[in-house]
């Protein structure tokens, strides 16, 4: 099976803190995993390392069969986040983010237009600058530009966060239809009933290192089916 | 190249929107050099020998504001993490920046040029001089502030370090720059072009070094 995600006993240090304090875990290619864990666990902090953001402080890392210790800048455009911050720019439109950050990861700008499209971002909001929208639209817009970029891994913090009823069902399809067309997804949530049903597997994390797996009944090899 | 296009007119286009130098540069430049005006009036010799000197300390602070606001952007919502997620090349990035805030400010000056001639009765003899001072002096301001508005964004007290760790650094260009401009405005004699070649050399000096320096700036913001 291949991995998207392998670690051996990977270390992230904030400064003095070991944020991350020896976790090991292996995600397979088009999985979709739940990280569940309490606050200050070190989820937020597993999802940047696996983004190339968080430093390999020791131990070994590779995503997408790059490995993290030696040159964690070259996986950065093959993943996409979906952190607490926004990651736009407030005084543009919803369009020109979205636009300027397809552009700037390389991909096409249509792609971001259907983005919009897909998290039904309305027409009327497409022109508003996002200061003017609510969390929630942002978001979604959020999610837009992500989703842009078309990534191999996605890695989705608190997803459902601040989305109403009908945004939280599209976050839900969205990682159904990426895992369906090959790509794998790490995705931390405290909405243990609706992630538990998206994903294939749940990792607990605590005190900074991964402490249980639980593959729902399925087998290694369903999982890989599934992928 | 096509990278840092994409970053400059991304910067030109939150300036527009924001209006910050329009709105708040701007008319505080303007409010300093009137304010000399008024301040030295009765002096007028004074004000006519320091006017070169005046324009590029009202420049300078200008530009502190301008690159201030060009990075505090950068650091709100996570925006640094996302320039780097999108892969595009530090250097590129760098070079928009850079690109953008020279346009930003070549535009204050350009007003600035107009007042000081309007307030201070100055007739600029050597066009061509000053503009080429101008341009050259402009691309070290921003190819350094650049560098100093990566480190200050990411720093809580970043905003009111930012002159304290620019303006030594610029002294060297308000030098030049200055002398260059006394000689466009024929108040020294000599020739100037070998003021816009120092400038030329600290300008490149700061831009090599920035384009250097921009990628450990990011990856530690």
């Amino acid at each position: 099976m291949e991995h998207a995600v392998h670690l051996r006993d990977a270390v992230t240090l904030l400064g003095r803190f070991p944020a991350l304090a020896g976790v090991d875990l292996d995600v397979a290619r088009g999985e979709v995993v739940l990280l569940r864990g309490p606050n200050g666990a070190g989820k937020t902090t597993l999802l940047r390392l696996c983004a190339g953001l968080a430093p390999v402080s020791s131990g070994t890392a590779e995503v997408l069969g790059v490995d993290l210790v030696a040159r964690r800048a070259g996986v950065r455009r093959r993943v996409g986040l979906l952190g607490h911050a926004t990651f736009l720019y407030e005084d543009l439109s919803v369009v020109e983010n979205v636009d300027f950050w397809a552009r700037a990861s390389g991909a096409d700008v249509a792609d971001g237009r259907r983005a919009l499209d897909r998290l039904q971002v309305a027409t009327r909001l497409h022109h508003l600058s996002v200061h003017s929208l609510s969390a929630g639209q942002r978001r979604r817009v959020s999610f837009a530009a992500m989703l842009a970029r078309r990534p191999e891994l996605w890695l989705l913090d608190e997803p459902h966060a601040g989305l109403d009823a009908n945004g939280r069902d599209i976050v839900d399809d969205l990682v159904r239809e990426a895992a369906s067309v090959g790509a794998t997804v790490l995705f931390a949530s405290h909405e243990l009933d609706r992630a538990g049903d998206v994903a294939d597997r749940t990792v607990e994390v605590v005190g900074g290192t991964v402490v249980a797996h639980d593959d729902g009944g399925r087998s290694p090899d369903e999982v890989a089916a599934r992928a | 190249m096509h990278e840092a296009l994409l970053v400059m007119k991304k910067d030109l286009r939150l300036e527009w929107r924001s209006k910050v130098g329009i709105g708040q540069v701007l008319p505080f430049s303007l409010l300093v050099v009137l304010l000399f005006a008024f301040a030295l009036d009765p002096e007028r010799g004074v004000l006519e020998r320091v006017t070169s000197g005046l324009f590029w300390v009202v420049v300078l602070f200008s530009s502190v504001l301008t690159i201030e606001r060009a990075f505090s952007v950068e650091a709100n919502d996570g925006i640094f993490d996302a320039l780097r997620l999108s892969g595009m090349a530090p250097a590129a990035i760098y070079a928009g920046k850079v690109a953008a805030l020279t346009l930003q400010l070549l535009v204050v000056e350009a007003v600035l040029a107009t007042a000081v001639a309007v307030f201070y009765d100055t007739t600029w003899r050597g066009p061509v001089l000053s503009i080429g001072v101008a341009v050259i002096a402009t691309l070290g301001i921003a190819g350094a502030g650049a560098v100093y508005g990566a480190i200050a964004a990411k720093l809580r007290s970043g905003s009111t370090l930012l002159p304290l760790l620019l303006l030594p650094l610029l002294a060297p260009v308000l030098i030049c720059a200055t002398r260059g401009f006394e000689v466009a405005l024929g108040r020294e004699a000599g020739p100037g072009w070998p003021w816009a070649a120092l400038l030329g050399i600290f300008s490149a000096v700061y831009l090599t070094l920035g384009a250097l320096l921009f990628r450990p700036l990011l990856e530690d913001a």
